[in-house]
């Protein structure tokens, strides 16, 4: 007898072709949403992208025209203080897990600590830099903002730092003490260069991470209709204008907000390739 | 800071200041490095401390009547009445159905991408689903907004809400009015938002089945759906599961694209088609307008959403490491 004849056979071939559609299936639709969600982003976006946008600081409501100038900038501001605060923290803990204390007990805490300050939910981080910053300082602020950020950047990095200096073979940081170098040299000239892609990895996650941020934002940094780049006021930014501006009457605020949208997710898009591509260089 | 390459051997004091320099640089790097590690542990017990500094007024003010209360009624007079139920329902109910569409769609990614893609598309497709967890939430929201809610208010869902009137309970929990807000849309979106980290997880787990068990059961003549149901799922149980947590903490702490689409109504309703709100999107849609024990009731609620984070994402990671030990890292 074939196994073609028998009843069992086929219906395990039927069973087997059935959930291998689903498989497909699945996979369609979760590419659907992505391919939907930029087309409608390029739809909607394209059609006010022009040089204002660069140019001009937010209109006031109803009156027409502006662009996104000043939340552009303040975005770029909140983000590069961002990293430049929780960067450095990030690497210098990974070191310390990573080289130092690799296997200390509260190496492992920390690394279990560090993995859900990961996941946190954003909005929390918000809610504890308010209490700890706004509060205190008496106002909402840039800085507040930005330290809001650095809080998100952190785990990112102390996670790619550790991952990638435990990469790196010991043979190398051996071979470097033997030649009198001290520790902190061998780290630092040997083990970062041989990890610096993947380090830079971490870095480049980080920033994506960070630029479409918007809920720590919203009662942090708050936002700004003015140009303004004093850290001790509020800092219009892109995230907290596109969530005002989306949801007002004003067919012109909304256009931006669009406008603003497309930009940021081009910026994260780009960024998190580029990590990507770097990182698959670099290691495994 | 240069190390010297060579020594005249009779300035021995420069070159001991040299060593002693060296020496300081070493131990200011060490405890550089270690500070900013125990930085990390530093900024979880702030995190905790601070939010039960803040929540404080109104855990005293309300206690555990705030777990049961369906009222929120912060300008009500003399003082506010304020009840964290309905957000608390609608942030577990709304990461439920989240996880109830995303987890099996998920995991059908992840066996396409490890058993049935062709080596050519598996990096690029991996890759299309992963730019979905880069996207920011808040654009998620806008597109749900403008896109996805009036397409499912116009055809999903009275489509459902036809199918469904005059069967008992169905016709309760798929209930019209249609709307462009509704705890089903929030939930779709969170699925979409939660779908690939599942598929990461889930595709390097599957992974770690050595190839000699899937062989073994090809060899006896297994179809590919009989390896994936009794070799891989099996082996690979806890990461799974593990990665589902690891989701389902996403899912629940998601504020803006949630606060989009849900519609931000205090008000429990059985129908899961009607307006709700969750923890995440009432602190992002009050809190910068809120002030005295109002503030405080939100800040209670923000404490509430990390105490539940934090079990689920430990449990997630406790199970992760797990299979990590297990297959030898």
């Amino acid at each position: 007898m074939t196994p073609n004849t028998n009843p069992y056979y086929a219906a395990r071939k039927r069973k087997n072709a059935i959930s291998m559609a689903l498989c497909v299936s699945a996979t369609l639709f979760g590419l659907t949403w992505l391919v939907l969600i930029l087309a409608t982003l390029l739809w909607n976006g394209i059609a006010g992208l022009n040089l204002a946008i660069f140019t001009e600081n937010t209109p006031p409501p109803n009156a027409g025209g502006g662009g996104l100038a000043n939340a552009i900038v303040g975005s770029l501001m909140l983000t590069a203080i961002g990293v430049a605060i929780g960067g450095p923290i990030g690497i210098l803990a990974g070191t310390y897990m990573a080289e130092y204390g690799r296997y200390n007990r509260v190496t492992s805490v920390i690394r279990f600590i560090n993995d859900i300050l990961l996941s946190a939910p954003s909005i929390i981080i918000g809610l504890f830099v308010y209490g700890a910053i706004v509060r205190p300082m008496g106002g909402f602020s840039g800085l507040a903002g930005a330290i809001a950020l650095a809080v998100i950047v952190i785990p990112v990095v102390v996670r790619t730092t550790e991952d990638m200096l435990l990469l790196v073979p010991n043979q190398i940081r051996e071979a470097a003490a033997a030649l009198g170098y001290p520790r902190s040299h061998v780290i630092r000239l040997v083990a970062y260069r041989a990890a610096r892609a993947g380090l830079i990895t971490g870095v480049l996650l980080a920033v994506a991470r960070i630029s479409g941020e918007t809920a720590p934002l919203l009662f942090t940094a708050l936002s700004n209709q003015f140009w303004n780049v004093d850290l001790t006021k509020t800092v219009a930014n892109l995230p907290v204008t596109i969530n005002n501006f989306i949801n007002s009457a004003d067919s012109n605020w909304k256009q931006l907000a669009w406008t603003g949208a497309l930009l940021i997710t081009a910026a994260v898009l780009t960024l998190s390739i580029a990590a990507r591509a770097i990182g698959g260089k670099g290691s495994k | 800071m240069s190390i010297p390459m060579t020594q005249t051997g009779s300035d021995s004091a420069a070159r001991a200041r040299q060593l002693r320099s060296l020496k300081a640089g070493d131990t200011a790097f060490y405890w550089a490095t270690r500070l900013a590690a125990y930085a990390v542990l530093l900024l979880l017990g702030g995190i905790i401390i601070s939010l039960i500094i803040g929540a404080w007024p109104a855990l005293k003010a309300y206690g555990v009547d705030f777990l049961t209360t369906q009222r929120w009624a912060p300008s009500a007079q003399p003082a506010p009445i304020l009840g964290g139920l309905s957000p608390i329902y609608g942030t577990l109910v709304s990461s439920f159905i989240a996880m109830l569409i995303a987890v099996p769609v998920g995991l059908g990614i992840a066996i396409f991408l490890t058993e049935l893609c062709p080596p050519a598309l598996r990096r690029p497709i991996g890759m299309a689903v992963e730019l979905l967890a880069g996207i920011p939430s808040i654009i998620y929201g806008m597109w749900g907004f403008f896109v996805l809610g009036p397409f499912l208010a116009n055809t999903f869902q009275p489509w459902v809400i036809a199918r469904c009137a005059g069967i008992p309970i169905l016709q309760d929990i798929f209930a019209g009015p249609a709307s462009n807000l509704s705890l089903f849309n929030a939930s779709l979106i969170l699925a979409i938002m939660v779908l690939p980290f599942i598929t990461a997880i889930a595709k390097d787990v599957f992974e770690t089945v050595p190839p000699v068990l899937k062989e073994a059961a090809y060899g006896i003549g297994c179809t590919t759906w009989e390896v994936v149901k009794n070799v891989v799922i099996p082996y690979t149980r806890v990461g799974v599961i593990g990665g589902v947590m690891l989701a389902l903490g996403r899912a629940l702490g998601e504020t803006m694209a949630v606060t989009f689409v849900i519609g931000n109504s205090f008000k429990i309703s059985e129908s899961i088609f009607a307006p709700a709100t969750t923890i995440s999107s009432a602190i992002a849609s009050e809190f910068a307008e809120s002030d005295g024990l109002h503030q405080s009731g939100l800040i209670l609620l923000g404490l509430l959403l990390f105490v539940l984070t934090f079990f689920v994402l430990s449990a997630a990671r406790l199970m992760l490491m797990r299979l990590e030990i297990k297959a030898g890292k």
